[in-house]
């Protein structure tokens, strides 16, 4: 039998002839045990010198007895943390479709300019005129955000995409505040195919939450939207595109009825790499919106972060945006590090974190931008979205389309109604994908959507690697459709782990290694 | 354009396939004349060499750490890390990966997150510890809102030794939750009456110890009397590696211990990427904010690891989650994590040892200085000095000698009467050399 790549291959034959091995490691498949496993309290990897005895200054706060952590020699550690990272998943490893997060190619590039000394050994609290070529990179990074989304202002410190949507979220009950409406405006709107950090983030910011109903095709109505209206709304949250892979169409008039009402229009920017160069948040009435740098500008999501979320602001929210920032005037700019320093018509809500936010992500981000510049960041979006119409077109005659009526951005939104019948899940398909090479697609989101599968190609798939993904896909359809049952519901036969009891993990929760009781007393 | 795959040929009959005549048939839900018609006015795309130059000319105009002698901490510190820790990280499988939805194909990730909860728990004397926060500022604002559920109170009292810019963090979000700070005013000798702010409508205490002046904290007893009224202490430290030599505030009966992980494997970064560590009595775990890892057994019953516990997070509990916070510091958590592991318990009290011993050196040199007294009665690697002059002028005038001298304690807290006020850290980096060139230098400038 040959595979697709035209090469020999033995699907399902002699697969019963294997031998369970005596160590439980299958080849280059290595079970790998914790640190504290194989460590030692005395061993170590790292040489430091003892210091001449000398008179401590620690007084009774001096530590007593043991901490408790095994240490590892340098090769020792090398295997461990190498044998780790082969049981992962990641971008390079292959097509890695999770809708909503992008998963795209992370230039090493990025990495290489991130490490210069004069950005990755900078301290945030030296002296300012020993750091004005990091006071360059915001200020060029904030200008290529200014341009690409068409706002005036932009806060660059929060940490990551919810600690931006907070950030936003503050400059808008600042603003609500100053106008003598903190008391009155207090009602968030939220849709309800919103990420849960909309939500999450309004009631942190002490609003209360509205669930804005979803349409049957998708999107937000205007309508809808007015009938929530009145004295007590202070924003919407909305996401564009949206969280179904669509550009809300009303989007404009959405904007035009909040600004009517006296209230604010939040957009989660989560989605903005389906747009950039191609339209602007701020011609589209936009007040304030966060931009998830490791998105949309690709730096390296690193096993879930860290993360990068500065936030656009409109002329009305800028007075607002928190320290520090850098303030232009007169062609020289400044740090402004607190309040009392801001200049005139300024008056910033308060700090978001302790520094001046991620410089490592920013120099990452600008490194991307400068790489792709106006045309290449324009072609990245556009090439986004045709992959991700490209893989419905592939699929739309096996799998359903919840939402038919309007194209897709940059992700393509299935639902299970074509599973019905089969036995197999959501969850058993987007396992049986694993054996197949594939990291699964995002599932059961959005919530909107019963059993909701949701594919982000990215811009950096070749047309050949989306060919191959779509033929692998409708060969696990049809054989979902045609009972082959096991093939799903025992899934994934061939990954480092076999499926996994999460039920298990939040009954009983084992949250960090525990010394084993000795044999004898086990026993007893 | 390097990093797009897709020939024109490609785009040409994949949208044939498709079925649009071309590509901004695909946007057709954009507003009417919302659509962008020319690229924007940014400059066109440039190949790596190019970038590479322009941004090293922008590295060029810094002054890094390492090519000075260089004192500054208050918050972040400049630390030695092993080339296998940096190395290791960039290791694709990764550096490339994302959040473990899929734990089957994500044990990496999941195994150094639990290798590093565990760490984080003995490190800081205390039961269980999250995957990390943002960094040691946002997580003692989550710590802050954390309390309020627990104790359903809502007036947080702040020591004034806490580093000024986490008290403004604190403010910040609880002044949007409409909860209540009280933050004590800076108070370099840690004499502050924290124990006499303490009574039944409070829902934590935050002290930080080694405290941003560098004073060590007698926890014990501020944990007794929070006890007594129902309230929880939140304790926080911005220098880990102090660790390694001081009691862990687990030992001192803290609730809440929250700290900044920088200096263990991360880098300076101008402040971030940084890396939160967060730990709590385990009774409180339901409350507690963040990412969590947990054992579980596959099909086989092999051991592996799951994110868990979920129920408390944004993305099921919506508007009602413990936090908004749907990611965590995963890759420098990873870098934490194998510093940690090279150092081991052996490693990190040797390093907490050289620090402190070059810092006594440090101070002892510096207190033969006219002009010159060393504050602190205790301190880690870092300590406080009262000047003869304003600090902020000294420290400019170090800096055009080639030396970075320390954070002057009014740059974080201006018009607070603390001018006079030089916060200096010195680490295992620091030569006998540099710190001579210091007590020099300082001699002529004051």
């Amino acid at each position: 039998m040959l595979n697709r790549q035209g090469r020999p291959s033995q699907a399902g034959e002699g697969a019963s002839e294997r031998h369970e091995t005596f160590t439980g490691n299958r080849a280059l498949q290595q079970i790998e045990p914790l640190i504290f496993e194989i460590g030692h309290h005395e061993s170590t990897g790292v040489d430091i010198d003892k210091p001449a005895p000398f008179k401590s200054r620690l007084g009774k706060h001096a530590r007593q007895g043991e901490i408790g952590l095994p240490g590892l020699s340098e090769p020792e550690t090398m295997r461990h943390y190498v044998r780790l990272s082969q049981k992962n998943y990641g971008i390079d490893t292959g097509l890695f479709p999770l809708g909503s997060c992008t998963m795209k190619h992370n230039a090493r590039l990025n990495e290489k300019v991130a490490r210069l000394p004069g950005f990755s050994d900078v301290h945030p609290l030296q002296p300012v005129s020993t750091v004005p070529g990091a006071l360059d990179v915001m200020l060029e990074l904030a200008r290529y955000l200014m341009t690409l989304t068409g706002m005036p202002a932009v806060a660059l410190s929060p940490k990551a995409g919810a600690h931006g949507e907070a950030c936003g979220m503050m400059a808008i009950k600042a603003a609500i505040a100053a106008k003598g409406e903190g008391a009155t405006r207090t009602v968030v709107l939220v849709p309800e195919s919103a990420h849960g950090t909309n939500p999450a983030t309004a009631a942190l910011i002490g609003f209360s939450v509205k669930a804005v109903p979803a349409r049957p095709d998708g999107t937000v109505a205007v309508e809808d939207v007015k009938a929530l209206l009145g004295p007590d709304v202070a924003a919407i949250m909305l996401t564009n595109p949206n969280t179904c892979g669509i550009f809300e169409p009303q989007i404009v008039e959405i904007a035009a009825a909040m600004h009517e009402a006296g209230a604010y229009f939040y957009c989660d920017g989560a989605n903005f790499n389906a747009i950039v160069g191609k339209a602007r948040p701020g011609d589209l009435g936009v007040d304030a919106m966060h931009i998830n740098l490791h998105k949309t500008f690709s730096t390296p999501h690193g096993g879930g972060g860290p993360g990068a979320g500065p936030v656009v602001l409109s002329e009305r929210l800028a007075p607002y945006a928190p320290v520090p920032f850098i303030h232009v005037e007169g062609g020289k700019s400044r740090l402004v590090e607190h309040k009392a320093d801001a200049p005139d018509g300024n008056d910033p809500f308060g700090r978001m974190t302790a520094f001046h936010g991620q410089m490592g992500m920013y120099v990452r981000a600008l490194a991307y931008m400068l790489s792709h510049g106006s045309d290449g960041m324009k072609q990245a979006s556009e090439d986004a979205v045709l992959n991700a119409n490209y893989i419905r077109a592939g699929l739309a005659d096996l799998m359903s389309l919840p939402f038919p009526d309007h194209p897709s951005m940059h992700e393509a939104l299935f639902d299970d109604e074509w599973l019905k019948g089969t036995g197999v899940t959501t969850l058993d398909f987007a396992k049986a994908m694993i054996d197949e090479g594939y990291h699964p697609m995002t599932v059961y989101f959005p919530l909107v959507v019963h059993g909701a599968m949701l594919i982000e190609p990215t811009e950096s798939e070749s047309k050949a690697s989306l060919d191959l993904f779509i033929a692998t896909l409708r060969d696990l359809a049809i054989a979902a459709k045609g009972n082959d049952k096991s093939r799903f519901t025992a899934a994934p036969h061939h990954a480092p782990m076999r499926r996994l009891d999460e039920t298990r993990a939040a009954r009983q929760p084992v949250l960090k290694w525990e010394k084993p009781a000795p044999v004898k007393e086990a026993a007893e | 354009m390097r990093y797009l795959p897709l020939t024109e040929t490609d785009r040409e009959d994949m949208l044939a396939r498709i079925g649009v005549p071309d590509v901004d048939a695909l946007f057709s839900d954009v507003p009417a004349g919302k659509l962008l018609k020319e690229p924007l006015d940014l400059p066109r795309a440039k190949g790596e060499l190019e970038v590479e130059r322009i941004l090293g000319k922008l590295s060029a105009k810094n002054t890094a750490a390492g090519a000075v002698p260089f004192f500054v901490g208050a918050g972040a510190y400049k630390h030695h890390v092993p080339a296998t820790v940096d190395h290791l990280i960039q290791r694709s499988e990764f550096l490339t990966s994302y959040t473990p939805y899929q734990p089957e194909i994500a044990q990496g990730t999941l195994q150094y997150l639990f290798e590093f909860q565990t760490q984080v728990a003995a490190l800081t004397g205390m039961e269980v510890a999250n995957a990390s926060m943002y960094d040691g500022s946002t997580g003692t604002a989550e710590a802050v809102l954390m309390a309020h559920r627990v104790t359903r109170r809502r007036k947080a009292v702040l020591s004034g030794g806490l580093h000024p810019h986490y008290t403004q963090v604190v403010e910040t979000l609880s002044e949007m939750a409409n909860d209540e700070v009280v933050a004590l005013k800076p108070d370099v000798r840690a004499t502050e009456d924290i124990l006499a702010a303490i009574d039944d409508s409070v829902s934590c205490v935050v002290v930080q110890s080694p405290d941003v002046f560098g004073n060590l904290r007698d926890l014990k007893p501020i944990a007794d009397k929070a006890h007594a009224h129902g309230a929880l202490l939140i304790a926080v430290f911005t220098e880990v590696v102090s660790l390694g030599a001081v009691t862990p505030p687990g030992a001192q009966d803290a609730d809440i211990v929250v700290g900044e992980g920088q200096s263990i494997g991360n880098a300076l970064n101008f402040g971030g990427p940084y890396v939160g560590l967060f730990a709590a009595k385990s009774k409180y775990v339901r409350q507690m904010p963040g990412r969590l890892c947990g054992e579980t057994v596959d099909a086989d019953g092999r051991r592996g690891f799951v994110l868990t516990l979920s129920t408390r997070e944004q993305h099921i509990r919506r508007d009602k989650a413990t936090s908004n916070i749907c990611t965590n510091s995963g890759l420098c958590v990873l870098a934490f994590t194998i510093h940690m592991t090279l150092l081991g318990q052996a490693g990190l009290s040797r390093l907490a040892e050289l620090n402190h011993a070059n810092a006594v050196k440090l101070a002892d040199a510096l207190a033969g200085v006219k002009g010159v007294e060393v504050v602190n009665e205790t301190f880690f690697n870092e300590f406080t000095l009262k000047l003869s002059k304003p600090a902020a002028e000294v420290v400019e005038a170090m800096a055009a000698k080639g030396i970075l001298a320390g954070v002057p304690a009014s740059r974080l807290k201006p018009g607070a009467g603390l001018d006079d006020l030089l916060i200096v850290a010195n680490t295992e980096v620091n030569t006998d050399e540099d710190r001579a060139a210091f007590v020099a230098a300082l001699a002529e400038v004051l």
